[in-house]
């Protein structure tokens, strides 16, 4: 009874799976990938002006992941009953062809190299003690300098609009000056500042701060990628995060890789295809293929495949790991296993600047990945010593678009009517006159905040839900009153009649009900000891060799940036270690 | 206060487009048979979800949430009664992309919604609720009172006091608060924000999607008003 056999199966059509696929198809292998959601593509799905809808877009999800079928519970503490995630609201993960790809932003940073090797930085920096009991505080195992190579492929192949700071050494341009030593200069030249962005950059910089474009895979012109694929200059339609795009402006694996990847007869897509499991063999170190249930007609098929690549989403590797045996699963009270461990996720809190009435922000017109941003207080850029805390947060403006449904839901509140005429008011003037400064900051890895498999509630095809045990602690929550305490005086520069600075308060727990970001990571985490990391630094499962585990998932902890960049150059990493050095001599690449 | 929605108008001008923008037709776009039904069906729409008690409880109650007044006209005049009918018929109403296994086990308000109830639910079960709840606490039906009265029971509910039945107050006061905001600022395609009047209120330019030389405009308003999907100004 032959199964069929491909030399490589690829979980998920996103970012992760796309660049896994294009890389081993150009190194000759049969690839198939599977992806549990629709087939889209811009043609259809993006077109004008059905696209051009916040109903059926950001309010109804369309492109989200359809939590019906499969979604996770979720509690704060060890002690609690984990409830469902029955409604999207505080995450929006990715279902169909592109996955989350197909509707993120596109801010597309890189990454702070002291992030990499954090632990390193602050045992260096303020010595051991200066870390939290119960903080499992890590470096990833790579460098900035491994990875400078891939961070520069992706860009290419995202047609990233910037401005560099310093290129092979050289001080070319009025970038990040945090940001590290590139190879090359970005692709596409800097998108434009939006007028709230303009005025945020000019009150960072006169407080001393150093203010810089956003980094955005939102083309600022037409762009060929290195797959020739095609691009169409950005118009700030500010249908951006949530919505795919109709002018082919916003990366994404539909626009950017697959239509390169559908024309090669090594590759083939296959949409409605829900993977249930990894299939092992009996020593549980090699996996044979994997076995997916075709959604439409329910059913299940098994394939089988030299090599399995997981580019399902952070917490969809880490569900699959779990269900499929693959790895020890961690446990918190003996502080063993290594599945699970590490979960972190994404402080974020946004404060509202009102301006005088006579100023007009215009919070319609935005892109995605355009704003402006200082890194003053991010990764290791400023003395944490007297603060007494680990982490940082970029601070930025970064009008996406705000459009009426989404302002009129959240507007009052906090002593401020909901509903009513004066509410009605208040709405007006906050949307004609006022814009949002983020502070997007990073999260730490606990011992007691991990993921696993929920004893109670089960997806639609029986597999038991994965759980999350994960709140704010201490050390974020202070982090992030830091950085927003920055915020006030750069306001008042700015000219505001009003504000309201949003921090996280002690003892806040994580609130599922309120959109904050897509931007999960850890669980499977990558590292160079087996006892504390599911994956080498090749992103290799430890455990099962021929099984390579593509995502955020491999964040020890959470940084300060938005994750895709990170993802894709680790993708194009993991691939170019599999070609040249794994397909020569399949076995584990890192020596337990 | 009386409402100028520019009903003939808007009319002349939906034929005017139907004859000429044909190329939204051939570039398949399902929804304009959809839109034109919504134009014919605006003034004498029968609800098909809700019976007409409840249609006018919906009527009155999104009147109250977002009232006429100097800036618009309100929930009523907008239609946001019939889009919430509208929004019952649609994979939404029924809860198709919610979780809705159990067990239904309630926890801190933190971890979200854990009722076994879906949106039509909620608004069967929550209007029958309120009703009973207008008719013990004033000896009328929630149509049928006082503006200020109307405004005493949708601020109970929102404080979180009251229990309705099988669902608490709040629960039903959100959903309701959500979805009237939700058609006063829709595309009109889902029959609210008629004449495009909760998009004029706030300055916005609806499904124009095209800001090239608006980026930055030194803080000036956007000039343009508002299109929507099918093609209608205002
Ligand atoms: C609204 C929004 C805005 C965002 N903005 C930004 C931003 O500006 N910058 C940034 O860096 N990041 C942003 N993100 C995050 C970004 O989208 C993700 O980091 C990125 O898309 C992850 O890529 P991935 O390939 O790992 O996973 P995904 O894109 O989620 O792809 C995984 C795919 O796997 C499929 N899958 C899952 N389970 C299975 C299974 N069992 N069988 C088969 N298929 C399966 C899923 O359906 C999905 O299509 C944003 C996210 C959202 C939702
Ligand atoms: S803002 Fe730009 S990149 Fe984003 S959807 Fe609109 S045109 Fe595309």
């Amino acid at each position: 009874m032959g199964k069929k056999h491909v030399d490589a199966i690829i979980v998920g059509a996103g970012w992760a799976g796309a660049i896994l696929a294009k890389e081993l198809t150009e190194a000759g292998l049969s690839v198939v990938m599977l992806e549990r959601g629709a087939e889209r593509t811009t043609q259809i799905e993006g077109a004008y002006p059905d696209s051009i809808d916040e109903l059926r877009g950001a309010v109804r999800k369309r492109l989200f992941q359809n939590l019906s079928q499969s979604t996770v519970t979720i509690r704060n503490t060890m002690d609690q009953t984990a409830l469902p995630y029955r409604q999207l609201s505080a995450f929006l993960p990715g279902e169909g062809v592109g996955g989350a790809g197909l509707h993120w932003s596109g801010v597309h940073f890189r990454v702070a190299p002291e992030d990499l090797r954090l632990r390193s930085s602050v045992v260096e920096r303020y010595g051991e003690k200066f870390i939290p009991e119960g903080m499992n505080l890590q470096d990833y195992g790579v460098t900035y300098e491994d990875l400078e190579p891939f961070f520069d492929k992706a860009e290419k192949v995202f047609g990233t609009s910037g401005e560099a700071y310093k290129v092979q050494g050289k001080i070319v341009g009025n970038g990040n000056v945090f940001s590290p030593d590139r190879s090359s200069d970005f692709p596409l030249p800097v998108m434009k500042d939006t007028f709230s962005a303009s005025i945020f950059r000019d009150a960072a910089k006169n407080a001393g701060y150093h203010p810089y474009a956003l980094p955005a895979a939102n083309a600022s012109r037409q762009y060929t990628n290195t797959y020739g694929c095609q691009m169409g200059p950005c118009n700030f339609c500010g249908y951006c995060s949530g919505y795919d795009c109709y002018l082919y402006s916003k990366a994404s694996p539909n626009v950017n890789i697959l239509p390169a990847l559908r024309q090669d007869p090594r590759f083939s897509l296959i949409p409605n295809a829900h993977v249930l499991r990894v299939d092992l063999d009996s020593t549980k170190t090699k996996a044979t293929g994997v076995t997916y249930l075709d959604t439409k007609t329910r059913k299940e098929t098994s394939l089988s495949a030299d090599l399995v690549i997981l580019g399902a989403f952070q917490f969809n590797n880490v569900h699959l790991m779990l269900v499929s045996g693959i790895g020890k699963p961690y446990d918190p009270v003996s502080n063993t296993g290594t599945v699970g461990r590490n979960f972190v996720y994404q402080t974020i809190t946004s404060s509202r600047v009102w301006l005088p009435s006579s100023t007009y922000t215009n919070q319609f017109v935005g892109a995605g990945g355009a704003g402006v941003a200082i890194d003053d207080f991010n990764s290791m850029n400023f003395d944490h010593g007297p603060l007494g805390f680990v982490g940082g947060s970029p601070v930025w403006v970064n009008q996406a678009g705000m459009k009426p449904i989404a302002a009129a839901t959240g507007a009052g509140g906090g002593g401020t009517p909901r509903w009513g005429s004066a509410y009605k008011d208040a709405l007006i003037n906050t949307y004609k006159h006022s814009l949002g400064i983020d502070a997007h900051g990073s999260n730490m890895a606990y011992r007691d905040v991990y993921l696993d498999l929920d004893p109670t509630w089960k997806d639609a095809y029986g597999q038991p839900l994965l759980r999350m045990t994960f709140t704010w602690k201490d050390n974020d929550i202070r982090m992030n009153q830091y950085v927003v305490s920055k915020i006030e005086p750069v306001a008042r520069a700015m000219g505001a009649t009003k504000m309201n600075l949003v921090h996280l308060n002690p003892g806040q727990p994580f609130d599922t009900r309120k959109y904050q970001t897509t931007h999960l990571g850890g669980g499977a985490i990558m590292g160079e000891n087996p006892q504390t990391s599911a994956l080498n630094r090749y992103l290799q499962s430890w455990d099962v060799s021929n099984v390579f585990v593509i995502g955020s998932n491999a964040f020890p902890q959470g940084m300060g940036y938005n994750p895709t960049g990170m993802v894709a150059a680790l993708a194009y990493w993991a691939a170019h270690h599999i070609r040249t050095t794994y397909l020569k001599s399949p076995g584990p690449l890192v020596q337990a | 206060m009386e409402l100028t929605l520019n009903r003939p108008l808007r009319r002349s001008f939906m034929k005017g487009l139907l004859g000429t923008t044909s190329f939204w037709m051939a570039a398949g776009s399902t929804q304009w048979a959809e839109a034109l039904a919504a134009e014919t069906a605006a003034q004498s729409y029968q609800p098909a979800f809700f019976d007409m008690k409840e249609y006018q409880f919906l009527e009155a109650a999104s009147d109250r949430l977002f009232p006429s007044d100097h800036n618009s006209p309100g929930g009523k005049a907008l239609g946001v009664a019939e889009f919430i009918d509208r929004q019952m018929q649609t994979p939404y109403g029924h809860g198709e992309n919610w979780y809705m296994s159990g067990p239904f086990q309630q926890g801190p308000a933190n971890l979200g919604y854990q009722l076994p109830f879906v949106p039509r639910d909620l608004y069967r079960k929550g209007i029958a609720g309120v009703e009973t709840y207008a008719r013990q606490h004033y000896g009328k039906e929630f149509a049928a009172l006082a503006a200020v009265q109307q405004d005493e029971i949708l601020t109970v509910l929102e404080g979180g006091s009251v229990q309705l039945g099988e669902i608490p107050g709040r629960v039903f006061f959100e959903q309701l608060r959500t979805n009237t905001l939700e058609g006063v600022f829709a595309d009109p395609l889902y029959g609210g924000n008629r004449g495009l009047a909760g998009w004029v209120m706030l300055g916005f330019p609806g499904a124009r999607a095209d800001f090239m030389d608006w980026v930055n405009q030194e803080g000036a308003p956007y000039p343009i008003g508002p299109v929507s999907i099918s093609g209608e100004t205002a």
